[in-house]
């Protein structure tokens, strides 16, 4: 962040990645997502935070159509990203997931060798022209999501056998693999401890260099560290959001200063 | 705490007491869970027994159809009788039936007779009763193979009649043969004086693995063969349709098909498939497979196919079950990092599935395996096991009967010898399914991961 300059980053405050309109999300019958408008930017951190069940993760499922495999969730209103809508009927929902990547928020490592669980996105994308190419892209994925040291020696070895915290970091590694313009974080540091948390936060701040990131957050202050913008939710609704220090210090919203002095949540 | 009040009386309730004195309800409660513990286990023993009595029953009955009593009889095959003209032309040898050599087994026996000592009223023409009826036809063939033979005296190694075997294994007694005209008893006097010189022996019985179905008079020389390769090609059938149609609509059904009234119909009524009594889909194939579309009758291609229809809603149903059992989490991460969701199903939740799918698909074949009644329908009925194939595809078109339904055929039949076979039968094929469930659990075993 210090070593922004102030006019690159206005820059990048005016580009917007994903631009959402009117976006209502309902599970059957629930009305889980009321009317979101946001815009996204490029090569920043956006934060949403909120209390649980207010509808965070579905939002972040619409911005690359996972909601698409959950046969009561219906969708409507308008995502684009770099102006392209998302929902079109020509969108093929593979294709922009390999642009959009995700991490959930728990833990899913594919019950394969941690090297496999790394490559495969890079596989099926044809990323790597031979296996020397994997290796490096698998050794540079570990690396930046931290668990390199931890798994150097045991890429053999079943992802599944890690720790929930490793086994998250290989998440983010998987991710990170496949090299996606926008990577969408669900909590992905509620399972680490406050070493891997850093080391994941340094993480997000490096991808914000080429990408733009969102991470759902329970922690306020993860949110005020690593994000330049926070949205915060409320019941479905988004309440508030704009410039992460405007958030914090001087939020315009009585329900956002409640719940971010800790009294509704 | 503003509800204390209410609980006010509790430790008056609960008096303080020492953890090594065990309380009323604890002691209740530990009687129950005593009591549940025993009736569980005598359910287990009582299953554990019947079981016992079953196999024992059936090893009781069974293990004798696996030796057969043979006799050692030097025939004298004269010339004059077969080959008058001394040409050893197959051709020529071939005319005489094998009735025709009856009258060289008759001399035969007179002169085996003779020479254990046995004095006896019996007519010469009678002797033969101590002889399989095919006894004829096995030297008959056996001088067909060799013309040379003819005019040597050679030992053959003749099947026993049913009879004479029963009273070897102790089927047959004399006081039963006093209401039974196959056999006097004065023809056990002489197999036992055979026995005696170790002429007539009891030995492995290898032609009831590999024989064919014989005629209502000759038990003896009935064997599971060739029921067991018409098992073996309707398996094969089985396998090579009902695995694959099943795994495809399963995967269908399960991951890409919309979940509507439509899909909940068709899973509705797979699961009431599974449980359509097997005789209708005999039925079925009859007239679909036989009749409608014209496909050969008794043939083990039209049994694998009815068959099929019968095992493919357990397929089905295990095979949905092993994919539902995949945790969704898995299939997340695979749209999450651009996967397909053809990719997604192919490359991780399959693969996951897989024990469960070849369970139940070795379940299904097992239970396809022991299936009668559909293929009585379809003419796959014991007694047509009476040829092998003449080849390897020939297999699958050639009429052929099953295990079970040899089984049930030989069952059927009045004289003992066979139902001795019946209970052979089963042993066979108890071999068999034992064998496939140790299968099933080797799969598991090797392929089942942790997550
Ligand atoms: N698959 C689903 N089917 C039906 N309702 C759902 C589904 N997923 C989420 N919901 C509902 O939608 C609402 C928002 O859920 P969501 O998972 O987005 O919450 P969240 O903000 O991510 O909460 P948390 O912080 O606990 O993860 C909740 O009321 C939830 O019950
Ligand atoms: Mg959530």
């Amino acid at each position: 962040m210090n070593d922004m300059r102030p006019i690159e980053r206005a820059t990048a405050l005016d580009d917007t990645k994903i631009s959402a309109k009117g976006v209502n999300v309902h599970y059957g019958a629930a009305h889980a997502l009321k009317d979101v408008s946001v815009d996204i930017g490029d090569r920043l951190v956006t934060a949403f935070i909120g209390p649980s069940g207010c509808g965070k993760s579905t939002f972040l499922r619409c911005l690359n159509r996972m909601n698409d495999t959950i046969p009561s969730a219906r969708v409507t209103g308008r995502i684009e990203i770099d102006g392209q809508d998302i929902y079109d009927r020509r969108v093929d929902p593979v294709q922009l997931r390999a642009k959009v990547g995700m991490v959930f928020q728990k833990p899913n490592p594919f019950p394969k060798s941690i090297y496999d669980n790394v490559a495969y996105g890079p596989k099926i994308h044809g990323l790597a022209r031979s296996r020397a190419d994997l290796d490096v892209i698998v050794e540079k994925a570990l690396r930046r999501a931290a668990l390199w040291t931890e798994a150097k020696d045991r890429l053999q070895s079943p992802g599944t056998g890690l720790s929930g915290g490793q086994q998250q970091r290989l998440c983010i590694a998987r991710a990170v693999a496949t090299e996606p313009e926008v990577l969408l974080m669900d909590e992905p540091c509620s399972a680490l401890d406050p070493i891997a948390t850093a080391q994941v936060e340094e993480l997000i701040d490096e991808l914000r260099q080429s990408y733009s990131v969102v991470i759902v957050t329970h922690s306020m202050q993860q949110a005020a560290r690593v994000s330049q913008r926070t949205a915060f939710f409320h019941l479905g609704n988004l309440v508030e959001y704009g410039e992460t220090g405007q958030i914090f210090t001087n939020p315009r919203d009585p329900r956002t200063e409640s719940y971010i002095s800790g009294r509704i949540g | 705490m503003t509800d204390l009040p209410l609980h006010g009386a509790m430790p008056e309730a609960r008096p303080a007491r020492s953890i090594l004195d065990l309380d009323p309800r604890t002691r209740a409660r530990n009687r129950a869970e005593a009591r549940f513990r025993a009736y569980g286990l005598g359910a287990l023993l009582v299953g554990l027994f019947f079981l016992v009595l079953l196999l024992g029953s059936i090893l009781l009955n069974g293990l004798s159809a696996f030796t057969q009593t043979r006799i050692q009889l030097p025939v004298e095959l004269l010339e004059s009788e077969l080959d008058p003209q001394g040409t050893r032309d197959p051709a020529v040898i071939g005319e005489t039936s094998s009735l025709g050599y009856g009258d060289l087994i008759e001399a035969a026996m007179v002169q085996a007779v003779a020479a254990a000592g046995v004095p006896t009223a019996i007519e010469p023409g009678d002797l033969e009763d101590i002889l399989s009826p095919g006894a004829g036809a096995q030297i008959r063939e056996a001088v067909l193979r060799d013309p040379s033979l003819i005019g040597q005296t050679v030992t053959f190694d003749l099947l026993a009649s049913s009879r004479v075997d029963g009273y070897v294994k102790g089927r047959v007694t004399r006081e039963s043969l006093a209401n039974d005209r196959n056999l006097r008893p004065e023809h056990l006097d002489i197999v036992d004086a055979m026995r005696e010189a170790g002429t007539i022996e009891r030995g492995f019985n290898a032609d009831f693995i590999t024989g064919a179905d014989a005629s209502e008079r000759r038990p003896e020389e009935a064997g599971m063969g060739v029921a067991m390769i018409g098992s073996l090609y309707t398996m094969l059938v089985v396998l090579a349709l009902s695995l694959p149609i099943g795994v495809a609509a399963s995967i269908y059904l399960e991951e890409f098909a919309p979940k509507n009234r439509f899909t909940d119909l068709i899973e509705v009524n797979i699961a009431n498939l599974a449980a359509v009594p097997s005789i209708v889909y005999g039925i079925l194939g009859l007239a679909v497979f036989i009749q409608f579309m014209g496909l050969p009758q008794s043939a083990p291609l039209v049994g694998g196919l009815v068959l099929t229809l019968l095992t493919l809603p357990t397929i089905i149903i295990a095979t949905r079950a092993s994919l539902k059992a995949v945790p969704p989490s898995i299939r997340d991460a695979a749209l999450g990092v651009g996967a397909s969701k053809m990719q997604s199903v192919f490359h991780h939740v399959l693969p996951l599935a897989i024990p469960g799918i070849m369970t139940g698909t070795i379940i299904g074949m097992a239970h396809a395996l022991g299936e009668t009644a559909p293929l009585l329908l379809i003419g796959m009925v014991g007694f047509v096991a009476s040829n092998y194939p003449n080849g390897a595809l020939d297999g699958f078109t050639s009429p052929n009967s099953a295990m079970p339904a040899q089984i049930y055929e030989w069952a059927k039949r009045a004289d003992p010898a066979f139902y001795e076979r019946a209970w052979g039968g089963i042993v066979i094929l108890l071999v068999f399914l034992l064998l496939m469930n140790l299968a099933a659990v080797l799969v598991r075993r090797r392929f089942e991961r942790r997550w």
